[in-house]
């Protein structure tokens, strides 16, 4: 597989597979307004997976959708912090709290990369996910430092999802020798000093873990990763080429 | 011969499918004409990588060229990232008599100016969401009319 693909493939399916989740809140959220939001945070998601997805495809002769809808689960090299369930309300500020700080930090690294569309998709999308950031940012504080209940579900969702962040900074031969990627374990500090910023701020006690996750980059998913492309991928699997 | 500049003002008329009282000149979304070989480009840039509007904006120029008589195609380009910089002041003007405030000019999410409510004029406003009815607009209620209303927000 070329460098340059399987990296943009990274990203891609990083913003596709989050998008997916994301969107899976439209109509179930607490209130209309963070329907609103979660609709716009997911848009821009896939917004963002479209970009990198296409440009990822332009290196094989493949599509966009060729590359959303007819890849089978070993083939998507997402991190498994974007594949996991949605749980509860807190669970996904959390999550939105360690990914799009995440995010925020590499595209503002990648802007100054060698390849010029990778630069220019990040230059795009760091200013959207400055706004998903402070969105999730807000949220952490108001739950972690509400009501009891809220407080307990905040810290919940913080512990449950710790042990999906490492793999996020993982770094490898590949991102080592592509001049145009940017190494995420070199954004790993940034990423502590923010994160662990938020939750002291919100009350909530710093989340631990012996263990951490891993294998998404390679292609290892949870046991969640099938049933949620079955349902990405059903309609245009059951109705090859259609168009509307 | 159809000039460049000709090109530039008739596609430059194409709406905004979100915000019909923008042309996609007023938004700074349309980027400029080239020329490769008979061929002309021209370049289109969205406010937000998941703009559904983008769609239809270059199929609107691709049917003014064609109406021009002139073999082109659109290309969608990405960098430099569009800013609400790039709005003309009559754009700003256009949203005002249209029930949405413009962009306030300073870009970061963290810097506050005061949004003044397009309906009554007060500058004693609250946001309600960052994020609206479209990825480029916020959620706002005026405290002294108390309408709600969306605000074009400045990235």
């Amino acid at each position: 597989m070329n460098d340059l693909f399987a990296y943009t493939l990274r990203l891609g399916d990083d913003a596709l597979i989050s998008a997916q989740r994301t969107a899976e809140w439209i109509a179930a959220a607490p209130q209309l307004e963070e329907d609103v939001a979660l609709g716009n945070i997911g848009l821009d998601q896939l917004g963002q997976a479209r970009s990198l997805l296409q440009y990822a495809g332009s290196f094989d002769g493949r599509t966009e959708d060729d590359l959303a809808y007819f890849r089978d689960e070993r083939d998507f090299l997402n991190v498994q912090l974007c594949e996991l369930p949605n749980g509860d309300f807190a669970f996904a500020m959390a999550r939105l709290l360690y990914f799009a700080t995440y995010q925020h930090l590499l595209y503002d690294e990648l802007r100054s990369s060698a390849d010029e569309t990778l630069a220019g998709v990040a230059g795009k999308a760091v200013k959207e996910v400055a706004y998903h950031v402070d969105h999730a940012t807000q949220w952490v504080l108001r739950l972690g430092d509400g009501t009891e209940e809220s407080h307990r579900r905040m810290q919940a969702g913080l512990d449950a999802l710790w042990p999906y962040t490492a793999e996020l900074f993982e770094s490898d031969s590949l991102v080592q020798r592509l001049p145009a990627a940017v190494d995420p374990s070199t954004l790993s500090a940034a990423w502590t000093d923010r994160v662990l910023g938020v939750i002291d701020e919100s009350t909530c006690e710093r989340p631990s873990s012996s263990y951490q996750h891993t294998g998404g980059r390679l292609g290892r998913h949870t046991e969640h990763m099938g049933y949620l492309l079955a349902e990405l991928q059903h309609v245009a699997r059951s109705h090859p080429g259609a168009t509307w | 011969m159809v000039t460049d500049a000709a090109i530039l003002e008739a596609v430059g008329e194409v709406a905004d499918p979100e915000v019909p009282v923008l042309t996609i000149a007023d938004l700074g979304v349309l980027r400029g004409v080239r020329h490769e070989g008979d061929e002309v480009v021209v370049t289109i840039t969205p406010t937000y990588s998941g703009c559904p509007a983008m769609d239809l904006i270059r199929h609107e120029v691709e049917l003014t060229l064609r109406s021009l008589d002139v073999d082109g195609r659109v290309e969608t380009v990405l960098s430099p990232a569009w800013t609400t910089d790039w709005m003309s002041e009559s754009g700003k003007a256009k949203l005002v008599d249209y029930g949405i405030a413009p962009p306030s000019g300073a870009g970061p999410v963290m810097l506050r100016l005061s949004v003044r409510c397009p309906l009554c004029g007060s500058p004693d406003t609250t946001e309600l969401s960052h994020f609206g009815s479209t990825s480029c607009k916020a959620l706002w209620r005026c405290n002294t009319c108390r309408e709600p209303f969306d605000h074009f927000k400045a990235i």
